[in-house]
């Protein structure tokens, strides 16, 4: 019978259990993967930057096209004041992005799967973008939960809407992402139990399955990460414009 | 042998959730046991991500692209210059081709006009040497005529006093032979008239 479709997911220590006084802190096949993306966002770009031609070559080309989608992605969604956090959208978009992609490799592990680590991400933009929003605005922030032009009568149930909302922000945010990267694994793990448990006569249809599934997890992969920042996009302009 | 397939196919999924509930009972990312690392190294891959990106390779992307967008400009601005200069040019040539059409013009008619001068000049001046000398000519002929009648006399009457002379030996009055020429002559003249 097929493997477990969640063993994919399981966190084991790699290498000597390290404690930092009660807590483990080991190293772990997720920090592994995220040692890795880290390292290859920093290779294709490092490689893309050092060369300054006029007609760029393909990695210099990779790195300024990805800058200059994630520029044009926080000028659309967020306006020109967005400017000093171009460089945490960048690094955010592009992790979220190389541990997707990462993740889509057979035997690897996929950090975006992990309800924690997509949560810390959120969480810390979350209250990252209120303490901007209250810097910018002072109290004048809290304007952001009474929409204009709503009238007296649905003002208080509307305040409560949009507190519930906004304060739900971290969890959609991370929960999207982490249960659409759990599910395509699982998926593509069960479909790949079928393949091998249906054998050569009936393996053919999950087999196909599992080759559109593969393309259709690149999709998401790609689509997610683009759906993080520019969430985070927009949740920025909402901290720093303040149109409501 | 396919119903057996079928059957096998529905009930593998089955199967497998089972199985699966059986060995861990749940989602590893529920298990907290490692969360605390992942949260760790989350914190340090991404807070160097983010450094190195900021502080180093982002700033030398976007110097990049600034460089070249200002090359280009900059080429654009000379583009356009030189088309300017270029059409400036052209436009002097099109003054300098048309004003060398009309001094060719004007040369033209002026050497047609003093051709065409010259030649009346020459044709009036042609003109006038032939009637000068037309003229001449008439005098000298109208002269010609009025002495030759007196040469032929004074020849004759010569001729006659010599030829008096040497057949009678006898000097006879010029006069008178004079006067007989002149007779003759005037007969002569009334015969061919006559005639």
């Amino acid at each position: 019978m097929a493997a477990n479709p969640m063993n994919q997911f399981n966190v084991y220590r790699i290498g000597p259990e390290i404690k930092l006084g009660n807590v483990d802190i080991s190293f772990t096949n997720a920090s592994l993967f995220m040692v890795i993306s880290t390292i290859a966002i920093l290779i294709v770009l490092n490689l893309g930057a050092k060369k300054k031609s006029l007609i760029p070559d393909k990695l210099q080309l990779l790195a300024e096209l990805s800058y200059s989608f994630v520029s044009k992605m926080i000028s659309d969604t967020a306006g020109t004041k967005a400017k000093p956090y171009f460089s945490f959208i960048f690094s955010l978009f592009m992790f979220v992005l190389f541990c997707n992609m990462f993740g889509m490799i057979p035997y690897s592990f996929t950090v975006t799967s992990h309800i924690i680590v997509t949560f810390v991400l959120a969480a810390f933009i979350f209250i990252g973008v209120t303490i901007i929003g209250f810097i910018k605005h002072g109290l004048g922030y809290l304007k952001l939960f009474v929409p204009s032009g709503v009238p007296m009568v649905l003002l208080p149930l509307i305040v409560v809407i949009e507190i519930i909302s906004y304060l739900s922000r971290p969890i959609s945010l991370s929960v999207r992402l982490f249960a659409n990267m759990m599910a395509g694994h699982t998926m593509m793990k069960v479909f790949g139990g079928f393949v091998v448990s249906l054998g050569i006569v009936g393996g053919w249809l999950p087999l196909s399955f599992s080759v559109a599934l593969t393309g259709l997890e690149i999709l998401v992969a790609f689509l997610q990460a683009y759906v993080f920042a520019i969430l985070t996009c927009i949740y920025l302009n909402d901290a720093l414009n303040l149109h409501h | 042998m396919l119903k057996k397939i079928i059957i096998k196919f529905l009930f593998s999924f089955v199967l497998i959730t089972k199985v699966q509930s059986a060995e861990s009972g749940g989602m590893p990312q529920l298990n907290p046991e490692f969360w605390i690392s992942q949260i760790v190294w989350l914190v340090i891959t991404f807070g160097a991500l983010y450094i190195i990106l900021s502080k180093v390779i982002l700033p030398k992307i976007s110097d990049n692209l600034e460089s070249r967008r200002s090359q280009i400009l900059e080429n654009i601005e000379i583009a356009e210059k030189q088309r300017e200069e270029s059409e400036d040019k052209i436009k002097e040539f099109d003054k300098i081709i048309s004003n060398s059409k009309l001094e060719a013009k004007n040369l033209f008619n002026e050497a047609r006009q003093k051709v065409l001068d010259d030649i009346d000049k020459k044709r009036s001046e042609l003109e006038k040497n032939l009637e000068e000398e037309i003229e001449i000519a008439e005098k000298e002929i109208q002269n010609l005529n009025k002495s030759s009648a007196e040469n032929i006399k004074k020849i004759a009457t010569e001729t006659s006093l010599g030829l008096i002379k040497q057949l009678i030996g006898e000097e006879i009055n010029k006069e008178n032979i004079s006067t007989i020429v002149n007779d003759l002559t005037n007969n002569s003249k009334e015969n061919r008239k006559n005639v």
